[in-house]
This record gives structure tokens, sequence and C-alpha cells, in this order.
């Protein structure tokens, strides 16, 4: 009964709210993902490289500015605009000829522009690690319930809840995101009636390619930066694509909770086979819902 | 079809003569295409032929592997019957994972056989006291006869014949032809009276026992296991080798194999950046070669073939 104890003892609080600020992260990502899933139907392997690459960005541009908390700000707007840039060529320059083609294909086409970018990334930045050290302003912790939590998690957990919000406004109360949304469903039919369907798409591949430099920005002051970091993402942002239904942004945030707190509840449970948690619980979901928890727009 | 069988012929016997002129370090790289080769094309059994989405095929590779790999270490029993477990294990598990994921399709199935795949790696990846944990199996012990680099590429040169043969047998029979119906239109073919899912999951069974042989003859070839041989990039790897090859022809993934473990042994010796170049050689299959390397030189001189109709 070693776990259970484990599971009730005041760690587990503490515990449950740093995964929930990994969760913000997973959300951020995975929100990108399932945008660029439910309206281009495109599913983007590249997404991890773009968040890795928005990481590598963010160290960057906070060696420049210096690490104050208005370096660290500037980063986070400036390192997601230089991925929303990157993903804007790639978009015109490369899927906006290739929407007909089969999803293996494209999931292949995406998959070799991941193995691009982390070679480019390597180019640039070196194999070297990178770390990004929390800014003055978020450094301490707060005292919950006896327990310290830091400042930059709490940070992360009210994030999250903004972005959702966000997203949510600009798919559902703005004209570009009601377009977006129309072209997901039918986008012969939104092309007949005089919208021209491409800058609907870029603009959506854009917004996703944002949201996956965001997350990179945002994870980079409690990771180290390295090669690789987009691997593990990327499949964990698949998953809970899937978990939450395809191109259902609610789905992702759900998803993301799912797998966040299976992921730091799994470790306190049985430390070994920690990792092995969430994935079982997108098999159990799945084997019910095979279609995701809430509704898909495929 | 004569001339393909003179052909096969030739290949068959310049594939033998390869270790008495080859130093010993290309002997084991001709080892390696040649099981790659066996796992690619595994592979395509279920994905050109079934039309089924089998993201995570290394998970059967990796589970031969290790199912010999540990049958070798862990037990007295003899290495001819190690050899056989591990495939068997394999396609066990194909089985299992095969019933939970047919009922869904396309990319959701291809999705929740990834999340099955990764849980199999993980458990595989953290089972220190059963598995070796990340550190994999290293020293396996094998029969004198297979144990020197010449003995271990005849041998893995005889199954992977006898496989290649094997297959070829299944693709061109009923069962086969059965099979690409469904994948060209499974409406249709439930509606003449096919049991769609079951002739599906019989291929992902076969192919699953085919990816186990090419991991056992891994631990042959290699005499060590390792998590990363079930990582899920490696096996989009695999899926490359189907593409670049050309997923609509029989010996498209031999080709693509072929091709993608030899140009890496040799770029390897030029240059780190070995994924850039595999990700602009893939970029480009994609846009202008979609049916393969193979796939197009067919289309190209017997026109009809080696395309999905």
């Amino acid at each position: 009964m070693g776990w259970l104890a484990n599971l009730v003892s005041t760690g587990t609080l503490s515990q449950v709210l740093v995964g929930l600020s990994r969760t913000t992260i997973l959300f951020i990502v995975s929100s990108g993902l399932t945008l660029i899933l439910g309206v281009l139907r495109i599913p983007n392997v590249a997404h991890g490289s773009l968040y890795m690459l928005g990481a590598f960005s963010a160290y960057t541009v906070i060696s420049l500015l210096g690490g104050g908390l208005s370096g660290f700000l500037a980063a986070l707007v400036i390192a997601p605009m230089i991925v929303a840039a990157f993903g804007f060529v790639l978009e015109r320059g490369f899927f906006s000829y290739l929407y007909d083609r089969e999803h293996l294909m494209l999931l292949l086409l995406t998959f070799s522009f991941a193995l691009i970018i982390g070679d480019l990334v390597k180019i640039v930045w070196g194999s070297e690690y990178r770390s990004v050290t929390v800014p003055e302003f978020f450094q301490g912790s707060a005292e919950i319930f006896g327990l310290p939590i830091p400042y930059y998690n709490l940070f992360l957990l009210l994030i999250g809840p903004f972005i959702a919000v966000f997203l949510w406004l600009v798919i559902n109360r703005t004209k570009m995101g009601k377009i977006a949304r129309a072209a997901a469903v039918d986008a012969e039919m939104v092309s007949a009636v005089g919208i021209n369907v491409g800058w609907v798409f870029a603009f959506t591949f854009v917004l996703g390619c944002f949201l996956a430099g965001l997350g990179g920005a945002l994870i980079a002051p409690m990771v180290n930066i390295s090669l690789g970091m987009d691997h593990s993402l990327i499949m964990e942002a698949f998953l809970i694509v899937i978990m939450g239904g395809l191109g259902n942004i609610w789905g992702a945030l759900l998803g993301s909770l799912i797998f966040g707190l299976t992921q730091s509840l799994g470790i306190l449970i049985w430390p070994q086979f920690g990792i092995v948690f969430p994935y079982l619980a997108v098999v159990v979901v799945l084997f019910f819902r095979p279609k995701g928890l809430l509704s898909s727009t495929w | 079809m004569k001339k393909t069988h003179v052909a096969l012929f030739l290949l068959l016997a310049a594939l033998c003569s390869l270790p008495l002129f080859l130093p010993r370090f290309y002997t084991y790289i001709a080892a390696i295409v040649l099981l790659t080769a066996l796992l690619a094309t595994s592979l395509n059994l279920a994905i050109g032929y079934g039309g089924i989405y089998q993201f995570h095929h290394a998970v059967f590779y990796g589970i031969g592997a290790y199912g010999t790999a540990l049958m070798l270490t862990r037990t007295p029993m003899p290495a001819a019957l190690g050899l056989l477990v591990g495939p068997l294990v394999s396609a066990l598990l194909s089985l299992v994972m095969g019933v939970i994921c047919i009922r869904l399709s396309k990319l959701y199935f291809g999705m929740l056989q990834i999340s099955l795949g990764s849980l199999v790696w993980a458990t595989v990846y953290r089972w220190y006291s059963f598995t070796g944990g990340d550190d994999g199996i290293h020293g396996i012990p094998l029969p004198d006869r297979i144990a020197t680099p010449d003995g271990a590429y005849y041998y893995t040169l005889a199954v992977t014949a006898l496989c290649f043969f094997a297959m070829h047998r299944i693709v061109g029979s009923p069962f086969g032809k059965t099979l690409q119906g469904i994948r060209d239109n499974p409406v249709r073919s439930s509606a003449i009276g096919v049991h769609v899912k079951a002739h599906q999951l019989v291929a992902l069974v076969i192919a699953g026992l085919f990816g186990g042989v090419a991991g056992s003859l891994f631990v042959v070839v290699n005499n060590s296991v390792f998590p990363d041989m079930m990582f899920w990039t490696f096996s989009l790897e695999v899926l490359i080798m189907c593409l670049l090859g050309g997923m609509y022809t029989f010996f498209g993934p031999l080709a693509g194999a072929s091709i993608l473990v030899l140009l890496r042994v040799f770029v390897s010796v030029y240059t780190q950046y070995w994924s850039l170049l595999l990700g602009a050689i893939l970029t480009l299959v994609i846009i202008f070669l979609p049916d393969g390397v193979l796939g197009y030189a067919v289309r190209r001189f017997r026109p009809g073939e080696g395309r999905r109709a």
C-alpha cells in the first residue's frame, strides 16, 4: 500500500500544481496542432520542431536583451513571431500546393520538415545544452497549504486559461475565425462564395505555429533547451489531440489535463513506470471513445 | 516474368558471393541492409497492400529482437527455439494490438497504434530488471555456426530470401488479392461478402510476424538489442523506406531500405547532418515521385502497373 500513502501525502498537491503548470505548455502546443489538423487537415509532425525552434529563439532573444523581466517578456513575443514567420514560409512554399495529398504523404512530408528543422537548429545553435534563467521577477515561490510553489509555475497556471479564452475568442468571435471554421467543414463551398481559402489556411497555419513557438518560449526557463526536446513533445501533443477529438480546442485542453495529471500522479504512485500512465490513459480513452472525448471537426 | 526470375537469380548469386570479397565491416552492413529490407517489406504488407496505417511497425521489430534476446540470455532453451519464439511473440503482440486498434481506421488507427506502441516502448525502456532498460542487452550468446560475421550474413540472407518468397506468395494468393481489393474499396469489398476487419487483422499479424523475424535477425547480426529500435522515429524511418522505394510495388521497400541504409553509412563519413539530407530527399520524393523510385520506374516502363488503381 506504499503507493496509496504516497498519493495522500501532502506532496501530492504540489505535485498536482506543478503537473498543471506543465499541462499549460502541453495545451498551448497541442492547441496549435489541433487547429492545424482541424482546419488544414495536416498532421503536422514538424510542430514539435517549431516548439524547439521557439525555445532556442527565446534563448537568443533573452541573451541579446538581457535576462531581466522586459527581455523575457520580449522573448515571449519575438520568439513565437520568428516561428510564425518560419511557418508562413513553409505554408506558402510547400503545403499550399499539397493540400489534396493523402494524410500519410502529408505526415511524412512534415516528418521530413521535422528532420530538416532539427538539423538547421543544430547548425545555428550547435548541439550543446542551452539554458535560460527564470527572470528575477518570477524567482522565489509562494506558500500554498504550506508547500512552496515556484512563482513561475503560478504564472504558467494563469497564462493557460488566458490562451484558451483568447483562442476561443479568435475562433468564435472574429470573422477570420468563423471563415476558418467554415473552411474546416467544407473548403470548396467557402471558396465558392468568393473567399480566398488559401489565405485563411495560411492564417490558421501561422497562428498554429505561433502557439508552438509560444510553448517553446514558455518552457525555456524550466528545462535544458536541447536538440531532441521536440521528439517526446510532438508525440505527447499528438496523443493529446487525438484523445480530445481532432480539431477541438477544448478537447486539447481536456486532453492536456488528463495527460499532465496522469504523468505527475503516475510518477508519485509508481516512480519506475510513471511514464507509462499517460499512454495508458490514451489507450483507455480511445478504447471507449474511438473518436476522442469531444466532438471532432473531421 | 522470365526476365524478372533471371534478375532475381543473379541478385541472389551476387549476394551469396559478397562475403568472399567484401571486408568484414561491409559484410555486416550488407546483413543490416537485408534485414532492414525485410522489415520494410513486412510493413508494406500492411500499409501498401492493406492500406492500414501501421504507424508503429518498429515495435514488432523491437519485440521480435527482445523476445529472441531474452530467450537466448535468460533461458537454457536451445538457440533455434529462441530465434523462433521472438517472431512468434511479436505476431502475438500484433494480434493483441490489432484487435484493439482495428475498430478505427486511417489516422485514428495509426495514432492509437502509436500510443500502444509507445506503451510497449516505455515499459521496455524502464523495466531495468528484465529488459536492461535504456542500456538494452549486449553480448548475446549465439550458436557457433552463426556467431561469425560470415555465418550471420549467410543466415540472414537465407532467412530473408525465404521470407521474401513467402511474402510474395502471400501477396499473390487469393488472400493477398482480397486485401488489395479492401484497400482500394472497403465498402464494395464488404458488400460482396468479404470480412474486411478479419482480413486486415490477419494482414497485421503477418506483418508483425515478419517484422519480428527481422528483429531476431538483428540479434544475430548485431549481438545486442536496445530500446531505440522501437522508438517511434524509427517507425517513421521504415515508413520512409517504403515510400522512397514505392509502396505499390513488391520490391519497392527493398530498394528504399537499401538506398537509405547505404546512404546513411556513406554519408555519415562526410557529414553529421544526415537528417538534413534525409529530410531533403524525402521532401523531393514526396513532391515529385509520390509512387517512389521503383514505382516510378515500373510506371515508366510498364504502363498500368506499380500504381494504385
